[in-house]
């Protein structure tokens, strides 16, 4: 139910490529993405994708990347390099690990550091944590599009936990 | 061959051009500006990943000016063009062993790495390394409508090319309106 809500989204933002990196919490946005018969690229390591969205930008299409937060510190540069200096628009979401309930160590540094890496790096980010609150992320997501931003969505545990 | 011969021979070529960071886009914007031409000014070893993600988004030829040291960088993304094939790219990179843009420092493709079995292992059929001109430019056209990698042996050495002197927006700009006329 909230993979459909957000790949509805996804949907409605116009997204032609998807770019993703797996991950269990986002699997089920994946599959959905697949049945749709969205564009769909899985790429090696996150800042690949980023360079690929770059491409599909200058190609005039809108590119999104799905990765965990995690993969934020593999494309650090790209994204300040590439994305940002030819002011190229970009959608970025992704599953907010580290926080509670998380079973694995190793996620929590960077899930604290993830929403401060952003901030450091001027990029807007928007946490959801509630169904509710997927109302009115197209209308952020056109605005990236409109403006050649990048905007980063962090997904929260929550979100899936709510609806189960 | 000398680099810049390698990207005069490729800049021949009817399509679009993505061109690794340093002096190779130094080298093109001084052999032929033209608004198909996207220079790279940072993030590099992304050279391969823009030109696929160019090709699978547009019908145009995208030709791929990279080099030995950024590709070793992306490896990865020689199995990602493998396994999402798109017919209209070429990917040239030109081997000369070395980080040219900083200082001549060696690659391992000096030593006993080699880039066409990578290629090839990480899963794309198409993969021809050429030594010559002439070897070059019949690869260019032999390979017109498929997804090839080309390897190209080439010596170390910059030319003394002026700098880019457009604002990386510039660049993207008038790279992006010429698609859309």
């Amino acid at each position: 139910m909230i993979d459909k809500k957000i790949v509805d989204i996804i949907e409605s933002a116009g997204i032609d490529v998807v770019l993703s990196l797996p991950c269990n919490m986002l699997s089920g946005i994946m599959e959905e993405i697949d049945a749709r018969g969205i564009k769909h690229v899985s790429v090696c390591r996150e800042e690949e994708g980023i360079g690929i969205a770059a491409g599909v930008v200058l190609a005039g299409k809108r590119p999104m990347i799905l990765m965990q937060n995690s993969g934020l510190g593999n494309c650090v540069n790209a994204l300040m390099s590439l994305t940002t200096l030819y002011e190229m628009p970009l959608l970025i979401m992704m599953s907010h690990r580290g926080g509670e309930g998380e079973q694995i160590s190793a996620q929590k540094p960077m899930g604290e550091a993830a929403p401060l890496v952003l901030d450091a790096m001027k990029i807007d980010h928007i946490s959801i944590g509630e169904i509710n609150e997927l109302d009115g992320l197209k209308t952020d997501i056109d605005y990236a599009f409109d403006n050649n931003e990048i905007l980063a969505i962090f997904l929260k545990r929550d979100l899936w936990h709510e609806t189960n | 061959m000398k680099r810049i011969d390698i990207i005069k021979e490729v800049s021949k070529c009817e399509g679009l051009i993505v061109c690794n960071i340093g002096f190779p886009s130094r080298e093109l914007y001084y052999i032929s500006d033209r608004s198909e031409n996207f220079y790279m000014l940072g993030s590099m070893g992304l050279a391969s990943s823009i030109g696929l993600g160019l090709a699978m988004s547009q019908e145009e030829r995208v030709y791929v000016i990279d080099g030995d040291g950024s590709i070793l960088m992306n490896l990865g993304t020689l199995a990602t063009i493998a396994n999402n094939k798109a017919d209209n790219l070429c990917l040239v990179i030109i081997d000369n062993k070395s980080y040219g843009s900083t200082g001549n420092q060696k690659t391992y493709t000096v030593g006993s790495t080699d880039l066409e079995a990578i290629a090839r292992g990480a899963g794309n059929s198409d993969v021809v390394r050429v030594k010559n001109n002439n070897e070059l430019s019949s690869a260019l056209s032999r390979f017109i409508n498929k997804s090839v990698v080309i390897i190209v042996e080439a010596e170390p050495g910059n030319e003394n090319v002026p700098i880019i002197d457009l604002e990386p927006v510039k660049i993207k700009n008038r790279f992006m309106r010429r698609q859309v006329q």
